[in-house]
């Protein structure tokens, strides 16, 4: 508690008021020049959370399975992680601003459809098929965007609409049965030099796009903004709606991206492709460490979140637990991060 | 009340024999000219001894004696952040002391939860009330008590029961009315029926008079009056020193987290007022008048200039100027409509009719981008709710508003950012761990230095503070003072809205009186004394408008 910092700059008049200096004096931490060691000490150890439960996960299951730690494995789990990892890269955005986004699953199957349709039926070359694929991710983004920030409906009621309305679209594109993607894009689907596969790849330059949006660009920070106290962040001068459009088109086009990155893998656009993924990338996020209630969140948590759930459906299928019982794993696995995390934080 | 005590004489200011006061209540020489009035007949309720509690950057309580017996008013003064909030927190359950006890009925009583307070018959009405918009009257009333038959809600006898407690309390409400069709003169009602329904022996009452009419204080006070007949304690919380007088029977002053003294309710207000602040008003507030730039502001450049601002419902016929150097002071009761006026001017809600000029050029409507642009900022009234992301690190609070102006082609030049944050947090004064500390856990007055803080980096010239000191403590107040002192001796004007009345008449150059929803009068540092303020504040003086030549004849006419 400096009291001496203040006087300095003070006017020069004489009578000053008492410099009541509550709790214990002597505390000379002058500001800016604090070491901060607390703040970031306890920010290590929250994204540590979910990483050491990573890193227990990937132990044990070396330990359980020998099949686990190889090479081979260890890709096949980056590229199952991949979708859901782009996808909740998307809805990192949304949560960090406080809302919620349901539909990616949906836009990322409708993204991948137009693909198909656009490139195998009207025969358009593939680079414009993707940028319209991509460019349909974010129309879908910014309609529940627009209803949201200037229809006023809450964000889980806009993203719901666009769930089953993504859904339903693919469904008539594509008349209800998968089409056939042209050679090209099926690449992606595949391997450079023989063995990185190209998901894993679109997965971590994804990523880092997340994070420098979120770290250093003006929309990334806004969204922290909006979603830690969006009266302050208005009153601050951010133009709430106008971020809003954006966060919300930005999570449609990581949609689209994961749609065309499982269509390719599958070498076909699905319309019931991705059904419910929505949920394991909001999953995801949460696992990341991010808050429901906006504010919080990161893209290296977020990766991290989407690694777990892969890691545990990878170890699980290796251990020979049925898909009912990992269902049920994974619920718990959920219900505990979060948690944990909220345990953490009251400490 | 169901279990009435003793009956006691009503006429507090009969001078009645008892026993003295409570050791560790000395009565501060000062205090009264006349002999101290013993304290009210009935038993003791409630007594707390060396209450403390600290937070973790400041010591909220330090030593707080107190005691409450039946039957009587017993008024907690103190000035914000004196801590009479954190106090009744800890009697109501929802803070635990760090040190020292609580009994009630001469037993040591452990309060550690709203469910331990109800058992001991303490109600509590906060300032923010416990009550669910969209349940009914009846439900509020006996929420979690709801009478029930066969393991289901008896709705006939939860409306019944209502509406007889309702008639109690004296007030015509419909038991299924949803409270949030409410104003807050019955929602506050409510309240108290449901602290009847509880058969509360104490029922403390956090500035109930904030927000009411005076025809709605005159029925509360007749409801108070009966509930002490009835033999409660009500532990009275209010900035109002005329309502002392009118209802209390007796004074416990707090200053700075301790109990000071204790006081008969006719004790004269400037006495009670010294009590309180310790020290003269002067010393308070150091405010140079006519030291600053302009010269108490009259000869400034006009920065601000607002005609004919209208809002249906809200406010009318706002027009004042504002002048380089100089504090303009708003007062007015809360629901006067001045934070709707500055919220207006400001671009952040919609106005009907009039303009806003900054420096001759005219702001669009309802927008706070054009209002930010010509250099007004609004360091909003709520803090927590409006001010702050509390989750966020000091950085990025105070980078907020230049956001935009530090971004290029997309990209937020964060070490500019964090240059020039580090910079107007040592020019403040904010005492943080660093600038990556969460501003959730800065005390109040920092946190404030950090609202403010944001506005200067975005370099406003025009700033409105909208109840700038409520909530922090002194030391961090009179830091505050002082920084506005410094804005506008560097040529920025300030227009200060402040419920707290001290602090506008040492404070500002102009006060500005609004009184619904108009301006009720306009006063020069020389003529605002708190009679005069108060009377236009409650609109005793809308026979003409020239504040200037009012007398002041009131004698103990309470100010609602």
């Amino acid at each position: 508690m400096a009291t001496d910092i203040h006087s300095s700059s003070g006017p020069g008049h004489g009578r000053q008021g008492p410099r009541v200096s509550k709790g214990p004096s002597g505390g000379g931490s002058s500001g800016g020049a604090g070491s901060g060691a607390m703040p970031v000490l306890r920010k290590v150890l929250l994204e540590n959370g979910a990483l050491s439960g990573l890193i227990v996960l990937v132990v044990a299951l070396t330990v359980m399975s020998p099949d686990f730690l190889s090479t081979q494995n260890l890709l096949n789990v980056g590229v199952q992680a991949a979708v859901t990892a782009i996808l909740a890269f998307g809805v990192t955005f949304v949560i960090v601003a406080g809302g919620i986004d349901l539909s990616v699953g949906s836009v990322a199957a409708l993204s991948a459809i137009m693909l198909g349709w656009t490139a195998s039926k009207d025969g358009l070359p593939v680079w414009m098929a993707v940028l319209l694929a991509v460019g349909t991710g974010v129309a879908c983004g910014l309609v529940s965007g627009g209803l949201i920030a200037y229809g006023k409906l809450p964000p889980f009621i806009a993203t719901l609409a666009m769930l089953s309305i993504g859904r339903g679209l693919s469904l008539v594109l594509s008349d209800g049965t998968p089409l056939t993607l042209p050679a090209s894009v099926a690449t992606v689907g595949e391997t450079l030099g023989g063995w990185f596969p190209v998901p894993l790849l679109v997965m971590v330059v994804m990523g880092g796009i997340t994070s420098l949006v979120l770290a250093r660009t003006y929309s990334g920070r806004s969204m922290y903004a909006i979603g830690g106290n969006e009266e302050a962040a208005r009153l601050s001068g951010i133009r709430v709606r106008r971020q809003k459009l954006v966060i919300y088109g930005l999570s449609g086009a990581f949609a689209a991206i994961a749609g065309i990155v499982l269509a390719s893998r599958l070498a076909s656009a699905q319309p019931q492709a991705a059904m419910g993924y929505e949920l394991d990338a909001i999953a995801a996020v949460v696992i990341g460490g991010a808050s429901l209630s906006g504010g919080v969140g990161k893209a290296s948590g977020t990766l991290i979140g989407a690694l777990i759930l892969a890691v545990l459906r990878n170890g699980l299928n290796l251990l020979d637990v049925s898909a009912f019982w990992q269902q049920v794993v994974i619920g718990v696995v959920i219900a505990l991060a979060v948690l944990l995390d909220t345990l953490r934080r009251r400490a | 009340m169901t279990t009435p005590d003793p009956p006691r004489p009503t006429d507090p200011l009969v001078p009645q024999p008892g026993p003295q006061p409570a050791p560790g209540q000395s009565l501060q020489k000062q205090t009264s000219p006349q002999p101290p009035q013993q304290p009210p007949q009935g038993r003791e309720l409630l007594r707390t001894e060396g209450i403390r509690k600290t937070f973790p950057n400041v010591v909220a309580l330090d030593g707080v004696d107190f005691e409450l017996r039946s039957g009587e008013v017993h008024v907690i003064l103190g000035e914000n952040g004196a801590g009479k909030s954190t106090l009744i927190k800890i009697l109501s359950g929802v803070y635990k002391a760090d040190a020292g006890r609580v009994l009630r009925d001469g037993k040591p009583v452990r309060i550690h939860g709203a469910g331990d307070a109800e058992r001991l018959g303490v109600a509590t009405m906060h300032q923010e009330f416990n009550l669910v918009p969209h349940l009914s009257v009846a439900e509020n009333i006996f929420l979690g008590r709801q009478p029930r038959r066969f393991g289901l809600l008896d709705r006939d006898r939860m409306e019944a029961d209502a509406a007889e407690l309702l008639a109690r309390v004296g007030v015509d409400i419909p038991p299924r009315t949803p409270v949030r069709e409410l104003g807050i003169a019955r929602s506050q009602m409510v309240e108290i029926a449901k602290a009847l329904s509880l058969r509360a022996r104490v029922l403390i009452m956090d500035e109930p008079t904030a927000a009411l009419t005076a025809d709605e204080v005159v029925k509360l006070f007749d409801l108070v009056r009966r509930l002490r007949a009835d033999g409660v304690g009500i532990i009275f919380i209010t900035h109002h020193l005329e309502e002392i007088a009118e209802l209390g029977d007796r004074v416990t002053v707090l200053r700075d987290g301790r109990s000071v003294g204790q006081a008969p309710a006719d004790t004269p207000h400037d006495d009670l007022v010294r009590m309180m602040v310790g020290r003269s008003i002067e010393q308070q507030y150091p405010r140079e008048t006519g030291k600053s730039a302009g010269g108490g502001g009259r000869s400034g450049t006009p920065l601000l200039r607002v005609s004919g601002l209208r809002r249906e419902g809200s406010f009318s016929d706002i027009g004042f100027e504002l002048r380089a150097g100089e504090v303009v002071g708003l007062a007015g009761l809360v629901g006067a409509g001045r934070t709707e006026v500055a919220r207006a001017v400001f671009g952040a809600d919609r106005y009907d009719a009039g303009t806003v000029e900054v420096q001759g050029k005219r702001l669009r409507r309802h927008d706070i981008n054009a209002a930010l642009a010509s250099g007004i900022g609004l360091v909003p009234e709520d803090r927590k709710g409006q001010g702050l992301l509390l989750d966020s690190s000091v950085q990025d609070n105070l980078g907020l508003v230049t956001l935009r102006s530090s971004t290029r082609g997309g990209i937020v030049n964060r070490s500019g950012q964090q240059e020039s944050a580090a910079r107007i947090a040592g020019r403040l004064g904010v005492r943080m761990s660093g600038l990556g500390q969460r501003t959730g856990t800065l005390s109040g007055g920092n946190q404030q230095k950090v609202v403010i803080g944001k506005w200067l980096l975005a370099q406003s010239r025009v700033l409105i503070l909208d109840e700038p000191t409520r909530g922090i403590d002194v030391g961090a107040k009179v830091e505050i003072y002082e920084l506005i002192n410094e804005l506008t001796a560097s040529g920025h004007a300030v227009l200060m809205i402040s419920s707290d009345l001290p602090e506008v008449l040492g404070m500002s150059d102009r006060i500005l009186v609004m009184a619904q929803g108009r301006i009720a009068g306009e006063l020069t540092a020389q003529e605002a004394t708190q009679d005069a303020v108060m009377e236009l504040a409650v609109g005793t003086a809308h026979r003409e408008n020239a504040p200037a030549t009012k007398t002041k004849d009131r004698e103990g006419h309470r100010g609602h």
